[in-house]
């Protein structure tokens, strides 16, 4: 018995008796038998269960998740923003919901449309000629323009990433070149981490760099002069990626227009859920004349039959299932429900509704950076750099108990930065967080500050 | 059964301008249009230019606003409803893709994915407030190796070609580490999917593609001669691509080993062994599993997919960070993102723990159907294909007519015979005026003008006698009009779409030039 399949047993006899097999067993006459399982599954149920029971286990399971319900001032490359209801109403549609691969532009006029105009609006978010239709994430993005830059400009091994790279995005870079990174041949990539906002670099060979890597805003929230990294890059005849926050691109001058040669990011903000993780969506805009170099699905303007303007997938020969070991990427889904999101978000919001939500987050991240700079012992790290809504501080006692003291009020207040000093924290406002919750987060922090200054408790030694 | 015939396209034949179904939102936008919704009408400390002109220095400022539409919100949700409409859908009628498994998912797994607890949850959360979270994947990654007869599994990819770049990414790991440099070669069947050379190649391997034998299996004489003290791997899937199952599947796992190389399974044919056999049981090391085709992801109009890779012992210290896992001693389940057991780790695939919505999904859909669920799953889907070879065989050339497995592969040499311009394409078409997706074309290349059909095992027999009457009566229009199933097809929102103009003079963007 199922509940989803929709065969009777006479339904299987009947077809059984077309094949010519007298039983379901001879489907599966070809398996040799002692390779056929014959042992209990070890974890898995035996049995089904039914929608209404499993259902209640399943809210008991979400409902553990407590952390969905606290305040949260977490960044760090998910960003809990708001999605507007009108985001949900189209991204349930069925005819987007359940639709295959557009491969067939005469059904498939909808969502091909609907790529068309993503690529569009990345394009002009970040002052690109073209985008692609999305990769997995920001941080597979990174890793794919720089396999890009490779195949662009064929000499240089070094890749100058900035020291103020997401850590996150860092690593999948670093694994993604680890094949072309460890093959004890002269033309291994080699990651070096630098800061990027010194433009007076400890001088390389210029024929050695293959690229730049650089975020805005940086993982710590602040902002980067691209003018002065473009003239760095052509000093070193590097290119330049920059990845970049789409809310961001609503008040920032877009990389476009400071010569950027890639340029990269996440759509996560842009109307999809936290989903402890994924899927997100990773946007790819380049110049025209590295169009044929940049990877993932394309959509194209073009005409059918009867003269229609209608659109179809694009430039496949750079694809792997027409180029195999040719390709671009092995590539071969994108995020197509994720730029769906983003799309209509983009529709709903417009450049105003867009501008609107960063200017809200950067005005709540600096009333509470004014309000916690303001207490005994908190100071930002970067003091006098401009950011917009994240921001780093340093805190006088363990950056775990800190966090988690404030957790315990509900409060999930930032992420702790791994690297060098572990007293530092990394804050971050949307437009979700309430006037209130800024005000809980600053009194929590006080409270914590009290207790900590009366040596009510030896903080320093806890090992938390 | 009777679909609508060509006089359907004369009437748009005579226009001499091009028309649009639905003119791109941009065409829509009305500069001055109130898109401020979010934040109350009279909002009172109104955060304004000033402050943020004080805040952000010029030279960072933009200067000219992004070219985004403004719309009302009506218009919005109005051109994409009328978007949708345009697109064919599984929740509307059936998709007999080859290879790419459409099948129905319970809307239960939808639901359970929105429940607030997992949808809202960030993934910096710590450990002890998302622990239902965690339990999930934990959980999932255990049935997933009850499923395939693994070890160990990551979660982390976000697509079957991203857990394939993973799998051969800790391959190249495990020869770096055992000091073998000299491996240097993957060696992938003609028959395989596209993605397998092009991962291999992704990985800084060399490919070395083996001809299949004339019924799409394995050529273990190939096979020797390919092996050598530099492969590195052997890709395939099995059942393959052309849908039969390799029943030497042992002698060739074997001989691989013993070349020293390592077997690689590509999970995207999973739905059709489904608690029937085990790919570690067949020898492999290293495997993919396309959660989203096989478990419950709608396809969403081309992803976003899930791809977790399973392991053996053997690989499982090449794992990516953070693994996720259950402290017996706790009771809680926690990531590892560092320490000595994980050095050997390949690192990081992705910015977080991967597609965590479809992790959802997928566990819901396993509990749903439990074990013997998952038997009955393959087995109708291997009664499907079976029931559709036998039906249709009289009237389309079968290209290996023996037991199939999820998937049976046809060819057009009846169709070609009556007239040499009806390529596989053309023919299928034809069958989207009948209502339903074409099946896959052109695909194994090893089986010239391929037509691939998998059904799934959640399409009723009525609904798939009504697909073989279509085809049946697209057989016989081929023998009788050619030229009407050439033009087709008639009933689409556009008729044929003209691939070659789009490649020729790429338009990727509204505010790019217009088409010449």
């Amino acid at each position: 018995m199922n509940h989803f399949l929709p065969h009777t047993d006479k339904d299987r006899s009947q077809m059984l008796e077309a094949i010519g097999l007298a039983e379901p067993k001879d489907l599966f006459a070809d398996i040799p038998d002692q390779l056929k399982t014959t042992s209990q599954p070890e974890h898995m149920p035996m049995t089904g269960m039914g929608e209404l029971p499993l259902m209640a286990d399943l809210k008991a399971l979400a409902k553990k998740n407590t952390g969905a319900e606290k305040a949260c001032f977490l960044g760090g490359g998910a960003y809990n923003r708001y999605i507007p209801a009108g985001v949900t109403t189209i991204a349930s549609r069925s005819e987007f919901y359940t639709a295959y691969t557009p491969y067939q532009p005469e059904i498939a006029q909808g969502t091909l449309q609907v790529t068309y105009e993503f690529q569009t609006m990345i394009a002009e978010l970040t002052g690109m000629a073209v985008a692609n239709a999305s990769v997995y994430d920001a941080a597979t993005a990174i890793a794919e323009a720089v396999l890009m830059a490779k195949r662009i400009k064929k000499t240089g091994v070094r890749v100058l990433v900035s020291d103020m790279l997401n850590p996150d995005y860092y690593q999948v870079l670093a694994t993604y070149l680890q094949p072309f990174a460890n093959n004890n041949t002269d033309d291994s990539l080699q990651l070096v981490q630098t800061d990027l906002t010194k433009t007076e670099t400890a001088p390389l060979p210029a024929d050695d760099v293959l690229c730049c890597v650089v975020q805005i805003p940086s993982y710590h929230g602040t902002l980067t002069d691209l003018m002065a990294l473009r003239k760095t890059c052509d000093d070193l005849n590097a290119l330049l990626i920059v990845c970049a926050d789409p809310v961001a691109l609503a008040v920032l001058e877009p990389p476009g227009k400071f010569g950027a040669d890639i340029v990269v990011g996440d759509i996560q903000p842009l109307g999809n859920a936290l989903s402890f993780g994924g899927p997100y969506g990773g946007y790819m805009a380049t110049r025209e004349t590295y169009l044929r170099q940049l990877p993932g699905r394309l959509v194209g303007k073009t005409v059918d039959r009867n003269n229609n303007l209608c659109y179809t997938l694009t430039l496949q020969a750079r694809e792997q299932h027409i180029r195999r070991n040719k390709a671009t990427s092995n590539i071969c889904t994108n995020q197509a429900l994720n730029i769906l999101k983003a799309t209509v978000y983009l529709s709903l919001m417009g450049p105003v509704g867009l501008k609107q939500v960063a200017l809200r987050s950067i005005e709540l991240a600096h009333q509470l950076a004014e309000g916690l700079t303001a207490l005994p012992g908190i100071t930002l790290v970067e003091p006098g750099r401009p950011f917009l809504f994240e921001f780093v501080i340093a805190v006088p006692l363990n950056a775990d108990f800190f966090l988690n003291a404030l957790s315990s009020q509900g409060i999930l207040g930032g992420i702790v930065l791994k690297t060098e000093n572990v007293q530092h924290i990394l804050v971050c406002c949307t437009e979700c967080n309430t006037p209130r919750q800024i005000e809980q987060y600053i009194w929590a922090v006080k409270g914590i500050l009290d207790v900590f200054s009366a040596g009510l408790v030896m903080l320093e030694n806890t090992s938390l | 059964m009777k679909a609508p015939e060509k006089q359907l396209s004369s009437s748009a034949k005579n226009k001499a301008m091009a028309s649009v179904l639905e003119p791109c939102i941009f065409e829509h936008s009305r500069p001055g249009v109130t898109t401020t919704f979010l934040f109350d009408t009279e909002s009172s400390n109104e955060f304004n230019a000033t402050d943020f002109e004080r805040i952000i220095p010029q030279e960072f400022r933009r200067e000219t606003p992004p070219r985004l539409p403004e719309c009302a919100q009506l218009d919005v949700i109005r051109h994409f409803l009328r978007l949708s409409q345009l697109n064919h859908c599984i929740d509307k009628a059936f998709y007999p893709l080859g290879s790419c498994t459409m099948k129905y998912n319970p809307k239960l797994c939808d639901a359970v994915s929105a429940l607030s607890g997992f949808s809202d949850l960030h993934p910096h959360t710590p450990d002890e407030d998302a622990q239902g979270a965690l339990a999930v994947m934990a959980q999932l990654q255990q049935f997933l190796c009850d499923i395939t007869g693994f070890d160990a599994v990551t979660l982390q990819p976000a697509a079957g070609a991203h857990g394939e770049l993973l799998g051969m990414m800790m391959i190249k790991a495990y020869f770096q580490q055992a000091g073998q440099y000299q491996r240097t070669e993957v060696i992938v069947p003609d028959a395989a999917h596209g993605t397998n050379p092009a991962t291999a190649v992704m990985c800084g391997f060399s490919v070395k593609e083996i001809r299949s034998k004339e019924n799409g299996l394995i050529d273990l004489d190939q096979l020797d001669k390919a092996l050598s003290e530099k492969t590195a791997a052997l890709m395939l899937t099995n059942p393959s691509t052309a849908g039969l199952f390799e029943r030497d599947i042992l002698t060739v796992s074997e001989r691989v080993h013993q070349a020293g190389g390592l077997m690689y399974y590509d999970g995207a044919n999973l739905n059709a062994i489904l608690g029937q056999v085990r790919p570690a049981d067949m020898g492999f090391d290293v495997m993919h599993i396309n959660t989203h085709k096989t478990f419950a992801t709608p396809h969403g109009g081309g992803g976003p997919g899930c791809g977790p890779v399973a392991v053996g012992k053997k690989l499982e210290p090449f794992l990516p960070v953070p693994r996720i896992l259950f402290n017996e001693a706790t009771g809680l389940y926690y990531r590892q993102a560092d320490g000595d057991a994980l050095k050997h780790s390949v690192g990081k695939m992705k910015a977080f723990f991967g597609n965590f919505d479809m992790h959802v999904r997928a566990y819901t859909y396993l509990m749903a159907y439990g074990w013997l669920g998952l038997k009955q799953v393959s087995t109708d889907a291997v009664l499907n294909a079976n029931y559709i070879k036998e039906r249709l065989k009289e009237s389309y050339a079968v290209a290996f007519d023996s037991l199939c497995k999820h998937e049976v592969v046809f060819n057009n040499s009846k169709q070609q015979a009556a007239d040499k311009r009806l390529r596989t394409m053309a023919i299928v078409k034809r069958l989207m005026d009948y209502g339903f997706h074409p099946p896959t074309v052109y695909f194994p290349l090893i089986v010239p003008e391929a037509l691939m059909i998998e059904p799934t095992e959640t399409e009723s027999k009525a609904t798939l006698d009504g697909f073989i009457e279509a085809m049946l009566a697209i057989a016989e229009e081929c023998q009788t009009d050619p030229e009407l199933v050439l033009n087709a097809p008639y009933s689409t929102p556009v008729s044929k779409v003209d691939e070659t103009l789009a490649a020729r003079h790429p338009n990727l963007n509204f505010f790019s030039s217009p088409l010449p």
